[in-house]
């Protein structure tokens, strides 16, 4: 086996929170999250690019996070769940989340959230179709996406209302 | 400021927003994996390629010898110290020599032959790869049939591949044969294996702590309770020593019970390194080929005996049950199916021959709607195809067939007791909510067009709070029966109310409606109470049958809430009637300036929860002798009222509630394609009284969800080498937000004799969409004479279905005898 890559130093955006570390090449955006930044919202539920519960934004776009190297990070602005409240209160989508019924187990969750702001970040009166469309990349288990349906357009009721 | 009134508030059977969502939305839910301990290590598995092999030699030199790696585990070193897995069944089963890690056989692929323990997960990664194994190849068996013959045979110790076999006869089959009006023969029918792919995968942490000596878990099992009786006899340790503790679990729908014998090699693994701590997170691919899924099940010579009405009044079969390659949990789907003998309908006669057998598979766990739904499927086929032989309409055949309103508590051939329902009720529902009429018309005028739309029903149960005294019907010595759960309520120091429960809910929401219970026996706010749910063997609320399955909690574990929260007021009554110098008929509950409290009526002093609890708790010297049994700390243990079943009869009360599903799925077949697609949905439900509807609401999509991916898009494949062809969800495709339908639901209530509350377990939903896709597409084939005859169906096998009956092909696979 050939001798370990050497490490590779990496400055990144996190929430809003500027970071530095130095991980191996091969570390995922996931991983680097999640174990070196301590941030365990994000989640694993495959190997193959298809549930999204790995979900965050990546410069304002909805990235699968277990798919990409943290290298591919460097430079980046990052959004994950733990970026989603603000002074402590629930987004607009978390809300809505809750007051539909939204989530079970929760483990699917943080992705939708994410893959959900990014569809009413540009897209605030989405059709069902579409709504539908910017989630087919995130698999949930618990809820049979009914109620998931359902928060995503709540969530762009309050946010036409501001 | 005291309130003079109390306010009546029914907590229960409202929708109480979730307590859980609160960390959950702010991505500060506590999953196993989050967890990370000091100087922790990681284990990865070497597993097998081939599905049945002989070990010729595993060399572990290569991983020893690589940087980052501290040891390597294997069979044979497990065998030696420890006593293989305790079997459920009798001999031939009994005689199964069942390791965590294979010793000298592969019996599936994937199955672990080695564990690699590392500092790092890539290292682990990196490791599993240096070690070399070397096989030699067997025969695999991956048919049921196939395995009866034992030409291969799995499990050498046990000298076949039969697990087990029980008759299951009742009424007088004969009688009703030799005087029916039609007899319907069908040849064999298939439930095809599947599992409900929890997105979250198995989880381990295991520390085998050599300073106190005893093993700590931190995981995602389901049913902790049933695991470490398993690991205390396999590892050799008291179970006292065993700690479980599980957090918020990512799914789990019953494949998450089986992860014991993980759980023993992390903790093995940990032993041999010194007690550092050991974490193994299984990989989804690790997941699909090794975990758990759910029976395969086969259906043969199927006979129906029906009058002249159409109503079935005999039937007999052969259910021939592939549990992979270990029974492990299994055989219990031999009896558990049992539950829902005759489904929904009033046949009195019936003889199932039942045998399960192992082959070259993953073995299979309990997977929501377990061993149940193969059966309910089976007979919502047999309700189907006789109807369609008979031309008779298939919501006329249902109610022909159903046990009515007024008969219940029903009791079935094989004594269980259905305690309510109203299916014709919930047919009337479902075929308003979907506009029957309007399809039917539809239909009509789109086969003119030659396009082939179907309208299918599916009428299906989900039996909750089992008896595992039907343990016994399988193995006369298993020492289980009846089904309790333990609860605690107290009052903590300051007077906070907390709850603790013995399950590990995954998503259930057991934190709201054990909170809604407390409520309302203390007549305050749901907020105020707090709960512990996830299963810690050190909150000493458990018993034996503690963890989260077979839909329960609303009856047994909200029974043992009650049942502690009730315990706590009696004591909190004593002690506010002394303290207040009242008598207890004069207090009431209720909240006032300080938050909760009891005051009397007559007089309008009142004591809050800290000043109960101070006195208990700090301040004890005041206390009068009589008072000192007071703990203001109440456990409770709930137990369900059954008895022993007769295992000669097989007879006897196996479940105690019944909630009832009725799906009606209208589909068309694309002309092009062969693509089925479901153009309407409807789901309709029965639980009974409903604690919180919108959390029994989510059930039945969940399930739904579940039930229409099986249907039409999830399956586990396997070769004819064993080898399995779904092993990464790109492959097993579990359901998308682009494929689920808006599913229209209704409800009834029937509420529950058996339950405090009038409410019944549900949340596994009795497949009910398995059963109403398979009926839709036969409604739409039926004309070309095709008989869905598997529980799997895709634009591939019905191009088959029809492409064969085009050529002449196809095999008569039903035969009708009229006498009349
Ligand atoms: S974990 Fe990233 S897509 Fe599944
Ligand atoms: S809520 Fe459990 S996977 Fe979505």
């Amino acid at each position: 086996m050939p001798d370990e890559p050497a490490p590779v130093t990496l400055k990144l955006k996190v929430n809003g929170k500027p970071c530095a570390l130095t991980v191996e090449p091969r570390r995922l955006l996931v991983e680097l999250l999640r174990e070196d930044l301590d941030l365990t919202g994000t989640h694993v539920g495959c190997d193959s690019s298809y549930c999204g519960a790995c979900t965050v934004l990546m410069n304002g776009r909805a990235v699968k996070s277990c798919t990409m190297f943290g290298v591919q990070a460097d430079g980046a602005e990052i959004v994950t769940v733990e970026g989603l409240e603000k002074d402590g209160q629930l987004g607009p989508i978390q809300t809505a989340f809750a007051e539909a019924y939204g989530l079970q187990c929760g483990y699917c969750t943080p992705g939708l959230l994410l893959s959900a702001l990014q569809l009413l970040g540009s897209n605030p009166k989405p059709q069902e179709s579409e709504i539908r469309k910017a989630i087919a990349g995130n698999t949930c288990r618990c809820t049979g996406y009914q109620n998931v349906l359902k928060a995503i357009r709540l969530a762009a009721e309050h946010m036409a209302k501001g | 400021m005291v309130k003079t009134e109390t306010e009546e508030k029914n907590w229960v059977g409202r929708p109480v927003p979730r307590k859980e969502e609160n960390r959950l939305l702010r991505g500060r839910g506590k999953f196993a994996d989050d967890i990370k301990l000091r100087n922790m290590l990681y284990l990865g598995f070497v597993r097998s390629s081939y599905a049945h092999a002989r070990i010729v030699a595993v060399d572990t030199s290569r991983a020893q010898a690589r940087k980052g790696v501290v040891s390597v585990l294997t069979g044979p070193e497990i065998a030696s110290e420890t006593q293989p897995f305790l079997e459920i069944g009798p001999e031939p089963c009994a005689k199964i020599k069942d390791y965590p890690l294979a010793v000298s056989k592969i019996r599936y692929q994937g199955e672990p032959v080695a564990a690699v323990l590392a500092e790092s997960p890539a290292l682990a990664v990196d490791a599993v790869e240096l070690v070399d194994v070397q096989y030699e190849p067997l025969d695999p068996v991956v048919d049921v049939e196939e395995a009866l013959k034992d030409e291969s045979v799995l499990h050498e110790e046990a000298a076949t591949n039969r697990v087990w076999r029980g008759v299951f006869e009742y009424g007088n089959v004969d009688q009703a044969f030799a005087e029916a009006a039609y007899v319907v023969d069908i040849d064999r029918l298939h439930f095809h294996r599947f599992s409900s792919t929890p997105l979250e995968t198995n989880v381990i942490l295991a520390q085998w702590d050599g300073k106190d000596e005893r093993i700590y878990y931190w995981c995602n099992n389901s049913f902790p309770s049933f695991a470490i009786q398993f690991l205390a006899a396999h590892l050799g340790v008291p179970i006292d020593r065993i700690r479980v503790e599980t957090s918020d679990i990512g799914g789990s729908f019953g494949i998450k019970i089986t992860s014991y014998p993980q759980m023993a090699v992390c903790a093995l693994a940990s032993r041999k390194a010194g007690g550092r701590a050991v974490k193994w997170v299984e990989t989804r691919s690790e997941h699909m080929l090794a975990s758990a899924h759910g029976n395969e099940r086969t259906f043969r010579r199927t006979r129906v005996a029906l009058d002249r009405q159409g109503v079935i009044t005999a039937l007999v079969s052969e259910h021939l049950d592939d549990c992979g390659a270990y029974p492990r949990y299994e055989p219990l789907g031999c009896v558990i199916w049992s539950q829902v003998f005759p489904g929904v309908y009033r046949f009195r006669n019936a003889r199932i021959d039942f045998t399960q057998a192992v082959t070259n598979k993953c073995p299979v766990g309990p997977n929501r709607g377990y061993s149940r739904m193969q059966h309910l499927w089976f007979l919502e086929r047999v309700v189907d195809i006789c109807a369609h032989q008979l031309a008779i309409p298939a919501d006329e055949m249902r109610l022909r067939n159903y046990i009515r309103r007024e008969e219940f508590p029903y009791t079935t051939p094989n004594g269980c007791v259905y305690d309510s329902g109203n299916y014709a009720k919930m047919l009337d529902v479902a075929k308003a909510l979907i506009g029957w009429e309007e399809w039917k018309k539809k239909q009509a005028s789109a086969r003119e067009e030659g396009r082939l739309i179907g309208i299918g029903i599916g009428t299906t149960l989900d039996s909750g709070t089992n008896n595992f005294g039907q343990s016994q019907i399988v193995n006369p010595a298993a020492p289980f029966s009846g089904n309790s759960q333990g609860a605690n309520c107290k009052l903590d120091i300051y007077g906070e109310v907390v709850v603790a429960v013995g399950s590990c809910p995954q998503g259930q929401g057991h934190e709201t409606t054990a909170a809604q219970v407390v409520a309302d026996v203390l007549n305050i706010h749901p907020d105020t109470v707090t709960v512990r749910t996830g299963f810690d063997t050190e909150r000493n609320v458990h018993t034996g049958f503690s963890g989260t399955y077979a839909s329960q909690f609303a009856v047994s574990g909200l029974s043992a809430v009650h049942g502690a929260a009730q315990k706590l007021k009696h004591e909190m009554t004593r002690l506010a009637a002394f303290a207040l110098q009242a008598s207890s008929d004069d207090l009431e509950f209720g909240s006032g300036s300080t938050g909760p409290e009891i005051r009397s009526r007559s007089t309008g002093a009142s004591i809050n929860y800290w000043g109960l609890s101070n006195i208990v708790n700090v301040n004890s010297a005041v206390l009068p002798p009589e008072l000192h049994d007071i703990t203001l700390n109440c456990r409770y243990v709930w137990r369900a009222p059954f008895k022993v079943p007769d295992k000669e009869k097989k007879y006897g009360s196996l479940t105690l509630t019944y909630a009832s599903q009725l799906h009606i799925a209208v589909v068309e077949i694309e002309p092009e394609t062969f693509i089925p697609r479901i153009l309407d949905y409807a789901a309709v439900d029965d639980c009974g009284t409903r604690i919180n509807p919108p959390i029994v609401e989510g059930q039945v999509y969940g399930a739904t969800a579940h039930g229409i991916g099986a249907a039409l898009m999830e399956r586990c494949v396997y070769d004819s080498l064993g080898n399995m062809l779904t092993s990464t969800f790109s492959d097993y495709t579990p359901i998308t937000a682009m494929n689920m339908p808006n599913v229209k639901y209704g409800h009834i209530e029937t509420p529950s004799p058996h339950s405090y509350s009038g409410a019944k377990g549900m949340g596994e939903g009795g497949a009910a969409p398995l059963h109403a896709i398979s009926a839709a597409l036969q409604d739409a084939l039926s004309a070309r004479g095709i008989v869905i005859a598997d529980s799997f169906n895709n634009g591939d096998s019905l191009f088959r279905a029809l492409a064969e009956q085009k050529s002449g092909q196809g095999t008569k696979p039903v035969k009708v005898e009229r006498r009349s």
